[in-house]
């Protein structure tokens, strides 16, 4: 038995979400197969003209990213509650934050990465050349741990509710829009010849704030779901 | 100390204390507030008014450090039916504080009567068999308080048995123990008080006399 740091529960946190996320393969992949679905219909639909799929993809590609992510933040707690092992999370001789941020580390790697990993791939559907699909993996690669940690706050306080689902997406879909002006400008700014970099900025300040906020006030929602 | 559940009162003026190498046993019919009183003794639930205080410190004030001397074992097991028995052990104590080895894991689980089956994930055991391996979480825990709810539903009885041996032996190290269950516990040695909440009904509990 060894003595109890910090980093070791957070190392078992974000194990075990891996664990169990690998068990449960199909939920991960159907989260990608959605994203991929979802922007994969606008060049179906729209038809072969490359000016105006150029000038919609990056639209396209990070609003599908955002209701995508939407699919996997109900499942965060869900099960957890389910079985009582949030209980014991709250229960862990360690700040509750930082059961909270492995949570969402865990979440992002899960349900995430492979959405910024593909999201080039579909970016060769909408004709964007190669610096802006860079510019495109660069942002989503910013943009979708602020996703997964503003989300969090979410599925936190629809827990245990019945359609929170829904509820989800109208309490968090409002809070992700300056991701989504963002990360889809920084897109559009490299499309256009503009220098991404403000918008990269800005998104970056995003991520650290709700770094810093997002964990807390899960944290605080967690504790009123399970009075 | 009182509690409140909706506009329900469950209890009022409610007031122990424990000393080591105490058990407290809580009876009392279904929906008498055992549940409710042994969250909020963990802490997960706030009770209406009054203060729990451990070593003479309010433990909303002690927080982490609280946590470190309870283990608790409620009503849902937290027992995740993807992982096997081995890996729900060895990562409940590691998040509990107490990492375990490979060797030390299969030890406990053998203690609690799942020697052959620690590789098997949890949903292709009994609701006993995932009790039992709920109750290995004890064996190597450091806590000193264990508040444990309903522990011995649909355990038979060699579990129960090893249930008593477990909290006897954690009594006789100077540990503490809050059991809520209606079965008789058979305790060799140690501090055996209970307390009987009554329905909601009436509005107080009494204190039960030491057996």
């Amino acid at each position: 038995m060894s003595a109890a740091s910090p980093i070791s529960m957070f190392r078992w946190i974000v194990a075990r979400d891996l664990m169990l996320a690998w068990r449960r393969r199909s939920d991960v992949l159907s989260t990608l197969f959605f994203f991929v679905i979802v922007a994969s219909l606008f060049p179906l639909g729209i038809g072969p003209e490359t000016q105006l799929l150029r000038s919609i993809a990056p639209g396209v590609v990070w609003v599908a990213a955002l209701l995508a992510s939407m699919l996997s933040l109900g499942r965060m707690f869900q099960s957890d509650e389910q079985d009582g092992t949030l209980e014991q999370m709250l229960l862990t001789p360690q700040p509750l934050y930082l059961v909270v941020l492995g949570k969402v580390l865990a979440q992002w790697l899960v349900s995430e990465v492979p959405l910024v990993l593909i999201a080039p791939l579909l970016g060769v559907q909408f004709g964007l050349a190669s610096d802006t699909l860079l510019i495109l993996f660069v942002s989503l690669l910013i943009g979708t741990p602020i996703l997964s940690l503003i989300g969090s706050i979410g599925a936190a306080l629809t827990l245990g509710l019945r359609g929170g689902g829904v509820l989800i997406a109208l309490l968090i879909l409002p809070l992700y829009i300056p991701v989504l002006i963002f990360g889809a400008g920084a897109v559009d700014a490299s499309i256009n010849g503009v220098s991404p970099l403000a918008n990269l900025y800005l998104l970056g300040a995003f991520l650290v704030v709700s770094l810093v906020f997002a964990p807390w006030a899960t944290s605080a929602a967690l504790r009123i779901s399970l009075e | 100390m009182e509690c409140l559940r909706g506009d329900r009162r469950l209890f009022r003026d409610l007031s122990f204390s424990l000393t080591p190498g105490t058990l407290l046993q809580i009876t009392g019919p279904n929906g008498s507030g055992k549940t409710s009183l042994l969250r909020i003794l963990c802490g997960l639930t706030t009770a209406e008014s009054g203060e729990i205080k451990w070593h003479g410190a309010e433990i909303r004030s002690l927080a982490e450090e609280y946590s470190r001397s309870i283990a608790y074992i409620g009503h849902r097991v937290a027992v995740k039916e993807e992982l096997s028995s081995i890996e729900n052990l060895r990562i409940s104590s590691g998040l509990a504080g107490c990492e375990l080895t490979h060797g030390q894991a299969q030890q406990a689980l053998a203690r609690v009567g799942l020697a052959g089956r620690e590789n098997l994930p949890a949903r292709f055991l009994s609701e006993g068999q995932r009790r039992r391996s709920a109750l290995a979480r004890l064996i190597n825990c450091t806590a000193v308080l264990w508040i444990l709810d309903e522990v011995l539903a649909s355990l038979d009885h060699a579990a129960v048995t090893l249930v008593e041996t477990l909290i006897s032996e954690h009594l006789s190290k100077g540990g503490m123990a809050i059991v809520a269950t209606h079965l008789e516990l058979h305790i060799s040695a140690g501090l055996f008080h209970r307390l009987e909440l009554e329905s909601p009904g009436s509005s107080t509990a009494r204190k039960g006399s030491p057996s």
